[in-house]
């Protein structure tokens, strides 16, 4: 199923996703992206530096939470602008089920030239880890 | 004692190519977490995708001596990316980083460095990366 420009009106909600964070997921992530800042592995470097423990990469936050968009349209390229700031860490404790972020969408804007632009949440318990969070994205006419 | 005011406009030499591979891509994506089926055969990479090559060239930007920035107390805060077009395998990215803003918010300050993530010459994804360099404690 392709989502089509027409169909689609403001306000409309994407179907949000439950995404686990854990500790292999953050090691997993830091060699994929290169970021091996030892906030994001090492308990107690993390809270030698003031945190409460280990903490997410934002732009592992940030590229899940694209997600949300992308698993909606199906073509992952139809995203041509995307922005976020990162306001709170995901604290990702050394436990089996790690920490869950709720990530959700909304058609905000919907544009003359075929575009839309779509309003992203992600909440980790009742606390919003991004702030800002937009994408535009071409759909099909 | 903050950033140097100076190096507002400063623009970087590019960083060293950077080949893509379906390998990358395909780590990057089940990193991500990332089961979406646009994926499965690593030709083209996800939106985040850029970061691998950005952070690099600004961390480059950051250990600058001229730009007096304390590496320490940095935080990434916010990232865009605005794209030409996907990045896809054998692309061959350059970073051009430059600074574009430094401004100080109350004791601390931040700073906007934009990246143009370029493959044979053409503009792929342009990303904008602000920091927030804290100020000492009061």
């Amino acid at each position: 199923m392709t989502i089509k420009f027409s169909d689609v009106v403001v306000g409309q909600e994407l179907p949000a996703l439950d995404l686990t964070f854990t500790r292999a997921d953050l090691v997993a992530y830091a060699h994929a992206s290169g970021d091996l800042n030892p906030i994001h592995q090492d308990e107690e470097f993390a809270k030698s530096v003031g945190l409460p423990d280990v903490i997410a990469h934002g732009m592992l936050t940030m590229g899940r939470a694209i997600q949300v968009v992308t698993n909606w349209v199906g073509d992952p390229t139809a995203v041509i602008d995307y922005s976020v700031r990162m306001t709170r860490p995901v604290v990702v404790p050394d436990t089996a089920v790690g920490s869950v972020v709720r990530f959700t969408g909304k058609v905000a804007q919907i544009n003359d030239d075929g575009t839309i632009q779509v309003e992203l949440g992600a909440i980790f318990g009742d606390v919003k880890v991004l702030g800002l969070a937009k994408a535009t994205v071409r759909l099909a006419q | 004692m903050g950033m140097n005011h100076d190096m507002i406009g400063h623009v970087y030499p590019p960083s060293q190519p950077y080949l893509v591979t379906a390998e990358k891509i395909s780590a990057f994506v089940k990193s991500l977490g990332d089961t979406n089926p646009a994926y499965a055969d690593g030709t083209v990479a996800p939106p985040t995708f850029p970061i691998v090559v950005t952070m690099n060239a600004m961390d480059a930007a950051f250990h600058d001596p001229a730009l007096q920035l304390d590496y320490a107390r940095l935080v990434h805060s916010d990232q865009r990316f605005e794209y030409v077009r996907p990045i896809r395998v054998g692309d061959e990215l350059t970073v051009s980083a430059s600074v574009e803003e430094i401004k100080p918010l109350g004791t601390n300050e931040i700073a906007t460095f934009k990246t143009e993530v370029l493959s044979g010459g053409e503009l792929v994804v342009t990303g904008w990366s602000k920091i927030v360099v804290r100020g000492p404690e009061a």
